[in-house]
């Protein structure tokens, strides 16, 4: 093992582990939690620590081991007493981040991924923030923020990390995450009481008040659009002893952040919602899946949770209903895209690797430790304590028949305002351009890379579940960009988040970042165009789970609207070897002393 | 076993009825019947697990693994098509390139599910180019030698070892396209672990990876389990 070196190495004492321990209540369903505290500890995982961990919680070495390589936020080999993460979304990209990435690492004297000599400091990327919006942004040692990079900032930046201040010390204003709230509507507008929603439904009783949300004909807002009302009912009519509310607040899709804004403004909301849906399903115990990214806003949450208990809005006999108790913990992801799957989230929260479950049985019927789960996003909570309050004919009032109410976009990318949206579902993809300030707009990336990327004679189609379906991202592309850098970096994307379990997923989106990355090196040709067209077809019907079949979908809608930003990379239209043919002539030439141009072929077109 | 055949419980798969068991799986269901669907994570003893997804049938239209899909009445089951059967390929063609697999050395070969089933589909190459990964062997335990090379990351092994010998000895590690099978133990090598020639997992291996010492070549080439008939005709040896 490597020895650690620099001040936030020094091993943890038994003390501190048992401590650690002690405060998860030695439960091997805490171990991601676990992992979290240790490796605060620590800085990383060293391997003897993760064997002290498996052997108090009565786990195998190799099973946390296992689960420690999982998630991209843990480290199982040394890293720099700062761990600086550059956000990697595109629109981090079109903000600068890359450049000003090179910058700081010369700065410090590291290069990307690796850790310098002294043990200072490590440079890497990871998989958008959710600060699009504020970008560049950045991840100090998995726990704080720094938006709106530029390159004073980083001048400043390695400036205090030579000198070794804690992070705690930076400029306050550096943390500062603006809500950029920039059209408000039923959610994001005035805040209802708290408590409010949920009185109205203890008045109708658990059963009208499911009639409501039914009535309402709520989908749910994390992508896939399911019926709230029916996935609630499914599981308060699931048998088991214990039913438990989950909400999915593992907002990973690239260029997605209204949830964090909701958590920041409408915590509130958040929770009511969970306590109503609680109160339906006839649930205890409620868990918030907290994306590993958003770790700055724990505690202002759990302020928000024990301002709850101390007014009886969670705890026992929640505002006086003797039986009704119900209380909310937050668990705290540790960097794995694919958790924002149902049922890896429930994986992850059980403390192992977040690979997504063989479905039936659905969580509804056997979820989080085998019992009856729902699992919804945050957003849907809000909406369903909003029709708690208001009734579902209210809400089906809003937007269109088969999609009724808001929704709430994150609009990021080239335009003048970017921020959140909250429009009624039906609303134009034009006006959103038009009220964002998007100019001379070539493409719209609509609910991130696993939605659809829409161009310039689509704009008049409408966001719906029954035209353009969202989960919220909304990512805007002047005409100077090119689709092609942007479909190469969504390709990447889904490479490095695949979780691995099968095999179209794990193979296919590295097989697909070879074919983009030997396009953009000029190496391409027609047949690997047909290659990826093979390959987006065999993912959407082969993998185990949803997000490894949308992992082509920005590639498909690339290649069929954007299709001069490819072929301008082909070399030929026919076929082009993946390696280089001159190149591998170098042993040859080196060998026999060569380097005329005889010894060479023609390699350029 | 009694095998109901009224219209209630059966599914048709590839046009002809197939009679099922409350509770099983279209895989199961088959493999039952003696009829073939491509597999390899899949064993008739343990719980399935859909990862390879070379199963993958329509289900009404619908894609899904036959392995995890479980059978109902009246269902259209289309398995042996040329769409599938060439998605089959790509599969098998992706697991080849993602590990180092070079049969005409393997003391697998002949016994191998991955090379059988290759050969079923029709496959005659790579088609992709091959990641080459550096996967190192282990071979520190006296009886039996871990070729990493071949892993497909069916997870029998693992689910043997923890369900059947009581020793977990396996584990599946990274992410990505890093994933890998973990042994269990602190210095992470076999010797160190109570694995026995004697244990399940040490004969669950569909692939080459986990395979008894001093004793290669004891069957000859030509003479192994998929020399005789392809794994089609083979469906008996499924059938627990």
């Amino acid at each position: 093992m490597t020895t650690p070196r620099g001040p936030h190495h020094s091993s943890a004492t038994a003390a501190d582990l048992s401590a650690l321990l002690g405060r998860h209540g030695l439960d091997p369903h805490a171990l991601v939690q676990i992992l979290r505290d240790l490796q605060a500890l620590h800085g990383w995982l060293p391997r003897d620590s993760l064997s002290q961990v498996a052997a108090a919680l009565g786990l195998t070495l190799a099973h946390v081991e296992g689960v420690a390589g999982f998630y991209r936020f843990f480290h199982t080999r040394p890293v720099g007493a700062y761990r600086v993460l550059f956000s990697d979304s595109v629109t981090d990209r079109m903000l600068g981040s890359e450049a000003l990435m090179a910058d700081l690492c010369r700065r410090l004297g590291v290069a990307p991924g690796r850790l310098g000599e002294d043990g200072l400091v490590s440079v890497d990327r990871t998989s958008c923030t959710g600060l699009c919006d504020q970008g560049p942004a950045l991840l100090i040692n998995h726990h704080q923020v720094v938006t709106r990079l530029d390159a004073t900032r980083v001048a400043q930046l390695a400036g205090l990390i030579r000198a070794r201040v804690p992070v705690p010390q930076w400029p306050a204003e550096w943390f500062e995450v603006q809500d950029n709230i920039r059209r408000a509507d039923v959610l994001l507008g005035e805040p209802a009481a708290p408590g409010a929603a949920l009185a109205a439904a203890l008045a109708r009783g658990s059963e009208a008040t499911l009639a409501e949300i039914k009535r309402s004909n709520l989908r749910g807002r994390g992508g896939a659009g399911f019926a709230t009302g029916l996935k609630w009912e499914l599981c308060r009519n699931a048998p088991g002893h214990e039913h438990v509310v989950v909400c999915n607040a593992d907002e990973g899709e690239p260029g997605t952040f209204k949830d964090r804004v909701l958590l920041t403004r409408c915590a509130d909301a958040v929770f009511e919602g969970m306590t109503v849906a609680a109160h339906i399903i006839g649930a205890r115990r409620g868990l918030v899946y907290l994306r590993g990214e958003y770790r700055f806003l724990l505690e202002p949450l759990l302020a928000v949770l024990q301002r709850r208990r101390d007014t009886r809005l969670l705890g026992p006999a929640i505002l006086g209903r003797e039986g009704f108790d119900f209380d909310i913990a937050i668990h705290v992801g540790a960097g794995a895209y694919v958790c924002g799957e149902e049922s890896s989230l429930i994986e992850s929260l059980e403390g192992k690797r977040g690979t997504p479950r063989v479905r039936p049985p659905f969580p509804v019927e056997r979820g989080y430790l085998g019992h009856p789960t729902i699992v919804n996003n945050v957003e849907t909570f809000c909406a369903a304590a909003r029709i708690a309050l208001q009734g579902g004919d209210w809400w089906a009032g809003i937007g269109t028949p088969k999609s009724t109410g808001t929704k709430i976009h994150s609009v990021s990318g080239d335009c003048e305002r970017p921020g959140l949206y909250e429009y009624p579902f039906g609303t134009r993809i034009g006006r959103i351009l038009e009220d964002c300030g998007a100019l001379d707009t070539q493409a719209v990336q609509v609910g991130g890379p696993s939605g659809v990327c829409l161009s310039a004679f689509e704009f008049g189609r409408r966001i719906a579940f029954e035209d353009v379906p969202t989960a919220g991202a909304f990512m805007v592309f002047d005409r100077s960009r090119d689709m092609f850098e942007v479909a190469r970096g969504f390709a990447h994307f889904f490479a490095h988040e695949s979780c691995g379990f099968c095999t179209p997923c794990r193979v296919g989106t590295a097989l697909v970042v070879r074919r983009m990355d030997k396009l953009a090196a000029g190496h391409g040709s027609r047949h690997d165009i047909d290659v990826l067209f093979e390959l987006d077809k065999l993912m959407h019907t082969a993998t185990h789970c949803g997000l490894g079949a949308t992992a082509c979908n920005p590639l498909r809608d690339t290649i069929a609207k954007f299709r001069p930003a490819y072929e301008k990379h082909l070399k030929s239209l026919y076929f082009e070897p993946g390696f280089d043919l001159d190149a591998e002539l170098s042993i040859a030439r080196r060998m026999t002393g060569r380097d005329d141009a005889g010894a060479h072929l023609e390699n350029q077109p | 076993m009694n095998a109901p055949d009224d219209q209630e419980n059966s599914f048709s798969l590839d046009g002809e009825d197939l009679p099922f068991n409350p509770g099983e799986t279209i895989l199961q269901a088959a493999t039952r019947a003696g009829r073939y669907i491509p597999h390899l994570c899949w064993h008739p003893d343990f719980a399935a697990h859909g990862s390879c997804r070379v199963c993958s049938v329509k289900v009404n239209g619908r894609a899904g693994a036959a392995c995890t899909v479980h059978a109902a009445a009246g269902l259209d089951v289309q398995s042996n098509t040329d769409e599938l059967n060439a998605h089959r390929k790509t599969l098998l063609q992706m697991l080849f390139v993602e590990g180092n697999h070079f049969c005409p050395s393997c003391e697998k070969s002949g016994h191998c599910l991955l090379q059988a089933t290759a050969y079923q589909m029709g496959m005659e190459g790579p088609h992709f180019e091959e990641f080459y990964p550096d996967r190192p062997v282990d071979a520190s335990h006296p009886d039996i030698l871990l070729d990493f090379n071949r892993c497909i990351l069916c997870e029998l092994c693992v689910k043997a070892s923890r369900d059947v010998d009581g020793k977990n000895v396996f584990a599946i590690g990274g992410h990505g396209i890093a994933t890998h099978l973990l042994v269990n133990s602190e210095s992470g090598r076999l010797a160190d672990t109570a694995m026995a020639l004697t244990d399940r997992a040490a004969d669950i291996c569909p692939v080459g990876v986990i395979l008894p010492k001093r004793r290669g070549f004891v069957i000859p080439i030509g003479q192994r389990r998929f020399d005789a008939r392809p794994v089609s005709e083979q469906i008996e040896g499924d059938r627990s």
